[in-house]
């Protein structure tokens, strides 16, 4: 493995000191190194597919509407238990949000999680990104106490919500590198804490080597999940999610949570003003060639487009 | 801190965003927003924040699109977008010159900026806007944007933190008409940092494949899951040709595979605004419409005539693609070879 040749400093001569360094160098790597730790956060989201308007007040309809995994976290929890497969140590995920979200951490243990936190209060609610990054972040602080961590993956955005920013705001909380649009770890090195990651941006790959620990929001690309195995499920049937408050286990800054630590207010909602219909036309009632000549004459008349090669030979 | 820099105005800020040294037209079309808020904002000034290396030549072009002023920090570590040089630079000028309002484009480099800069400066942030006004009453930024995918439409505001950050796609705002000439004033900053405070650097760029860009295309035929395969996109191709335009699609072409994720037009792909917007066999689900809205001139074309599409579009054809698409090509191309 890559991680063990980075020690430039052992010298091989031949086979058999090599197999030496390897073995003096995997011990060493065990004692020096402390278990590799990655956390995702993870929201559940409405179906967004599903999401019905109530025409009269504007509000959504939340009853009946089946709540998810936000699709790209699902992918950043598949990158993690990868990792873990590669490396060994442990994957945490952590989700702030209502009670009904414990289902969505039970499916990250499903899916090879070992440890799953839901930060839970009613205080909490109505937060703006900048709250839900005060949120995310002190409770990733909070568990770093326990050891240090390597990695912090999260979905590119919330399909609820779309923002995007929950993730660029939490690593500015942390002062960590900021991987945006993650869609490969090319390499990944604990023991020199180095990384290689591949983010699309709009020129194509960028390819970026960050120190570690680095904060990654990932696109679906970054990794195909797999079915979760047998062992996994049963694991999952049996595990309960942390809970914690904004009181315990750590005490979270009252004026930096929910509407309190939310900048940022809705003054109103309401449902897109629809654009007006047009004329219908139906080629079973006019024919084909009527049809679109018609069609093709109002477009002409709207002077949206001069039909660009009409009169290019011509004039 | 330059001297000559009034304290007292309420600064509207505009990142003009460059890679390469090519500014993004995204910052055109927000200059243009930033004017027409500064008019309601008596007192106000519009600013141009520009970073990169060797990028002074950009900040001519912000003058004839509005800015009074750009804020330069021109530095070799700037070279290419780097999270946390920018995030550092851009910050450093929002808190000696405390700007009013600064709008971003919500682009991947501007989102990844944005969000960065609202939680250095512990500031709300609105992402993805397609409408920004001034609320009449409390003098303040009223930002409205799509959420839950573009099924409810919210206005926010935020009233005690500034600056009061905003994001906005590319074409979702009118692109305004340049001044012919426009003087402005270039204040250079420093960005005070040294390569080894950022542990982060490029090891390459991989181009991507010729990028097929719709946001900006004046006619785009695209095509759904009405099209039933892959084998329809060659017809929209060869009418899209025929008008100049190019070929987009709505979210199920792309998840089966018929399409390039460039291609995509709506709330997961790419916001448009082109004078002409054929859809055909694109039912209009609410994830799709939220992002070709904007168009000046929608023709719908399904074979279900309760097609929601229908409901938004300028002219629409019940009847049959296959039938129609070469029709349509037929008559394109005959007015062109001589009538």
């Amino acid at each position: 493995m890559a991680l063990l040749r980075s020690y430039g400093w052992v010298r091989c001569t031949d086979k058999y000191d090599l197999d030496c360094a390897q073995q003096y160098e995997n011990r060493r790597f065990r004692k020096a190194r402390h278990v590799m730790h990655s956390v995702v956060a993870i929201k559940q989201v409405p179906d967004t597919s599903n999401v019905r308007i109530n025409p009269e007040t504007g509000t959504l309809i939340r009853e009946g509407v089946p709540t998810i995994i936000n699709p790209y976290d699902i992918h950043a929890v598949e990158m993690a238990v990868r990792i873990k497969e590669q490396f060994g140590g442990t994957v945490t995920v952590i989700s702030m949000g209502p009670p009904k979200a414990m289902e969505s951490l039970v499916e990250c243990i499903e899916q090879g999680a070992d440890r799953a936190i839901l930060i839970s209060d009613r205080r909490f609610g109505a937060a703006d990104t900048l709250a839900t990054s005060y949120v995310l972040a002190h409770t990733i602080e909070a568990i770093q106490e326990a050891g240090p961590i390597d990695l912090l993956l999260f979905g590119k955005q919330a399909i609820d919500g779309d923002t995007g920013q929950v993730g660029p705001g939490v690593a500015a909380r942390l002062q960590v590198p900021l991987i945006s649009n993650a869609v490969m770890i090319e390499s990944f090195d604990p023991v020199a804490r180095k990384a290689v990651i591949h983010r699309k941006i709009e020129q194509g790959v960028e390819v970026i080597e960050t120190s570690l620990p680095a904060l990654l929001t990932v696109e679906k690309e970054i990794a195909a999940v797999k079915r979760a195995p047998l062992p996994n499920l049963i694991n999952a049937a049996r595990y309960k999610p942390e809970l914690w408050t904004g009181d315990a286990p750590v005490p979270f800054s009252p004026e930096l949570v929910g509407i309190k630590g939310s900048p940022t207010i809705v003054g109103k909602a309401f449902t897109p003003t629809p654009r007006e219909a047009g004329a219908i036309l139906s080629v079973a009632e006019k024919g084909l060639s009527k049809t679109v000549a018609d069609v093709l004459a109002m477009i002409v008349q709207a002077n949206v487009v001069t039909f660009p090669n009409n009169n290019g030979g011509k004039q | 801190m330059s001297d000559q820099v009034e304290t007292s105005s309420s600064r509207i800020w505009v990142f003009i965003e460059q890679e390469e040294g090519k500014p993004h037209p995204v910052s055109w079309e927000l200059l243009g927003a930033a004017m027409r808020l500064s008019e309601e904002l008596p007192g106000s000034v519009v600013e141009g924040v520009l970073l990169g290396h060797n990028v002074a030549g950009i900040a001519p072009q912000a003058y004839r699109y509005g800015a009074k002023r750009v804020y330069l920090i021109d530095d070799p570590l700037l070279e290419t977008y780097r999270n946390l040089p920018y995030g550092h630079g851009v910050s450093k000028l929002v808190t000696t010159y405390k700007p009013e309002i600064f709008l971003f484009g919500a682009t991947t480099l501007g989102r990844d900026l944005a969000g960065t800069i609202a939680t250095r400066v512990q500031t709300g942030l609105t992402a993805d806007c397609t409408e920004l006004a001034i609320d009449p009453k409390q003098k303040i930024l009223a930002a409205t944007r799509p959420t839950f995918g573009g099924n409810l439409m919210a206005t926010i505001l935020c009233r005690k933190h500034r600056p009061q950050m905003a994001t906005v796609r590319p074409r979702v705002l009118v692109m305004p008409e340049p001044l012919a000439e426009a003087e402005g004033e270039l204040l250079r900053e420093t960005l005070d940092l040294n390569e080894s405070d950022i542990p982060v650097r490029r090891l390459r760029l991989i181009p991507g494949k010729e990028r097929v860009n719709i946001e900006y295309a004046d006619v785009i035929v695209a095509g759904g899951r009405g099209m039933g395969g892959p084998k329809g996109f060659k017809l929209l191709e060869e009418l899209a040709e025929s008008l100049g335009g190019v070929v987009g699609a709505s979210r199920p072409v792309i998840d089966a595979g018929w399409l390039g994720h460039d291609h995509q037009v709506g709330q997961t792909g790419q916001t448009v605004r082109p004078k002409l917007y054929i859809a055909a066999g694109i039912s209009g689900a609410v994830q799709h419409t939220v992002g070709m809205s904007g168009s000046n001139f929608i023709l719908a074309i399904n074979s279900d005539p309760k097609a929601p599409i229908f409901q938004m579009a300028n002219v629409s054809i019940v009847g049959d693609l296959y039938k129609v698409i070469p029709e349509l090509i037929r008559q394109v191309k005959g007015t062109r070879s001589g009538q």
